[in-house]
C-alpha cells in the first residue's frame, strides 16, 4: 500500500508549550501567517487547522460542520483512544449534531441558566467558605488543587447532580483517566466501565427513590433511558469538575505571577467578574480541540474545507488574535468584556458555562481575601503542569500564607 | 432598535440573560431566551449590542 506524500505545507498539531501560562509559540506565529492552514492528522488524514479567531469562530457556528466522532479525525495520537471509547455509549451528546443533540440538550439548559445559578450561588458560596475554613485550620502550606480548587466545583456539581460526594475519590480517578493523554487503551476502558457502571447503578436509584437532584428529575421525565441517562450523567459529571477546578488553580497561580492585578481582584469591587473572563480568554485551558468535520464543501476565510475533511480548532491561538483582541497575550483583569471562545461557540457552547463563572467569581476573590499573604511555597517553575491532559491546568499547586 | 429571537435556533447559552438582563430572560423550562423588551431604550444599546455578538447560535436579530 502506498501512502500519500506528505505535504510540505502540512504542519503537525504542536503540543509542547514554551511558558507555562502561553500555547506553543507556533500556534500564533501560525495565526499571524494565516487563519487556516492544512493540518496532518497521525491517521493519514489531510485536514486543517484553524487559529485565527474570526475563522475558528466561523467554523464553530456552521451547521455545515459535524462534531459527530465518528467521522471526525484526531489530532493527536494520544487522543484516539478516547474517541474510540467515545463512540459507542449513548446520551454522548456533546459529540451527536442537531436535531438528535437539541433533544438531549434542551432537557438540561433550564437548569444551568444565569437564574438558576444566581439562587445557588450561597450554596456555592457556603462551600466556598467550608474549604477556607478546613485551609486555615490545617495551617499552611497546602496543595491548592486537593484542598480547594477541586473540591468545590466537585461538591457543586455532585449536589447539582445528585451524586453522593462520598465516593468522589472513585470518580476523581475515573475522569483524571480519561482525560489523561498517556494512558492505555485498557486503563481508560476500565476507568470508563467503572464510571459507566457506577452511575448506571446510581441513575436506577434514582428512579426508585427519586431525590431533588437534576438525575432525579431527569430519571422521573421519562425522556431518556436507562443507557442514555447514565451517558448524560457521566458527561455531565466529568465535564462539571476537571475544567473549572483547573480554571481556579491556574487561574490562582496566574494572579500570583500579577500580584497588581490579584490585589485588584481581592480588593475592589466588580474587578472579580471581568478577571473571570479575561482568566478564561488569556488561559484557554482546552488545550487541544474541538474539531468539527466537514459534511459538504465549505469556503472559509478564503480557503475551500472539503467534505469529510476535519478542521482542529485552536481555541487559546483564537482567544490571543491581535486583529480581535488588543495587547492579545498581555493578562489584564480590567480588560472590557469581549467574546472570547473559551467555552467555545455555537450550539455545543459549554452548556456549564454560567455555573464556572459563578464558581469561579466566588472561589477566586474569597481565596485572596482569607489569606492575603498566599503565595507559592516553590519556585515558579517547579509548579507541574498539565501538559499532558486534556485540560491544561496544574496537577499541584503549593501555597502558603 | 428592534430585536427578534428565534427560539428555534436558541441553545439556552444565558449570553443574552448574563448581559442585558432587563432585555432578556430564559425559560424555566429548557433554558431558551424570553425576550423581556423586543424595543429597549436607546440607553441599553451597549449591553443589548454585547449580547448579540455573544450570543452563540445566532438566534439574536438585531435590526435598526
Amino acid at each position: 500500500m502506498t501512502k500519500a506524500m506528505p505535504r510540505p505545507d502540512a504542519v503537525t498539531l504542536p503540543i509542547t508549550r514554551q511558558t507555562p501560562f502561553d500555547p506553543p509559540g507556533e500556534l500564533g506565529r501560525w495565526r499571524d501567517e494565516a487563519p487556516l492552514r492544512r493540518l496532518a492528522y497521525p491517521d493519514g488524514h489531510l485536514g486543517w487547522l484553524a487559529t485565527g479567531y474570526d475563522a475558528v469562530r466561523a467554523v464553530l457556528g456552521d451547521p455545515r460542520f459535524s462534531n459527530r466522532v465518528e467521522i471526525a479525525h484526531v489530532p493527536l495520537r494520544q487522543m484516539m483512544v478516547a474517541r474510540d471509547i467515545l463512540r459507542f455509549p449513548p446520551g454522548m451528546f456533546l459529540r451527536m449534531d442537531p436535531p438528535e443533540h437539541t433533544r438531549y440538550r434542551r432537557l438540561l439548559t433550564g437548569q444551568f441558566t444565569v437564574r438558576r445559578m444566581r439562587l445557588l450561588e450561597p450554596r456555592i458560596e457556603a462551600i466556598v467558605a467550608d474549604r477556607l475554613a478546613e485551609m486555615a485550620a490545617a495551617g499552611p502550606p497546602a496543595d491548592l488543587v486537593p484542598a480547594y480548587a477541586l473540591p468545590i466545583p466537585s461538591l457543586v456539581i455532585c449536589e447539582l447532580l445528585g451524586v453522593p460526594y462520598r465516593d468522589h475519590e472513585r470518580f476523581q480517578r475515573d475522569s483524571a483517566t480519561l482525560l489523561a493523554l498517556e494512558r492505555s487503551e485498557k486503563e481508560k476502558l476500565a476507568a470508563f466501565d467503572d464510571l459507566f457502571g457506577y452511575l448506571g447503578d446510581l441513575v436506577r436509584h434514582k428512579r426508585d427513590e427519586p431525590g431533588d437532584d437534576l438525575l432525579s428529575g431527569l430519571a422521573a421525565s421519562g425522556e431518556l433511558s436507562h443507557a442514555e441517562l447514565t451517558g448524560v450523567a457521566l458527561l455531565l459529571l466529568v465535564a462539571g469538575h476537571e475544567t473549572t477546578a483547573n480554571m481556579i488553580a491556574l487561574g490562582t497561580f496566574t494572579l500570583l505571577r500579577h500580584p497588581g492585578q490579584l490585589a485588584a481582584v481581592r480588593d475592589e469591587p466588580g474587578v472579580a467578574e471581568r478577571a473571570v473572563e479575561e482568566l478564561l480568554r488569556y488561559l484557554t485551558i482546552v488545550q487541544f480541540g474541538p474539531t468539527r468535520t466537514a459534511t459538504e464543501d465549505v469556503e472559509i476565510e478564503g480557503r475551500t474545507i472539503r467534505a469529510g475533511e476535519t478542521v482542529t480548532l485552536a481555541l487559546a491561538a483564537a482567544n490571543r488574535d491581535p486583529a480581535r483582541f488588543d495587547r492579545p497575550d498581555e493578562l489584564d483583569v480590567r480588560r472590557p468584556v469581549a467574546a472570547h471562545l473559551a467555552f467555545g461557540h455555537g450550539v455545543h457552547q459549554c452548556l456549564g458555562q454560567q455555573l464556572a463563572r459563578t464558581e469561579l467569581r466566588v472561589a477566586l476573590p474569597a481565596l485572596l481575601r482569607r489569606f492575603p499573604g498566599l503565595r507559592l511555597a516553590v519556585p515558579y517553575d517547579e509548579v507541574p503542569m498539565r501538559t499532558d491532559m486534556n485540560i491544561y491546568g496544574v496537577h499541584r499547586l503549593p501555597v502558603t500564607w | 432598535m428592534k430585536i427578534s429571537a428565534d427560539h428555534d435556533v436558541c441553545i439556552g447559552a444565558g449570553m443574552c440573560a448574563l448581559n442585558a438582563p432587563q432585555v432578556f430572560d430564559q425559560s424555566e423550562d429548557d433554558g431558551t431566551v424570553v425576550l423581556l423588551d423586543p424595543e429597549p431604550p436607546q440607553e441599553l444599546e451597549q449591553q443589548v449590542r454585547r449580547a448579540v455578538q455573544m450570543c452563540p447560535s445566532g438566534a439574536l436579530k438585531l435590526q435598526e
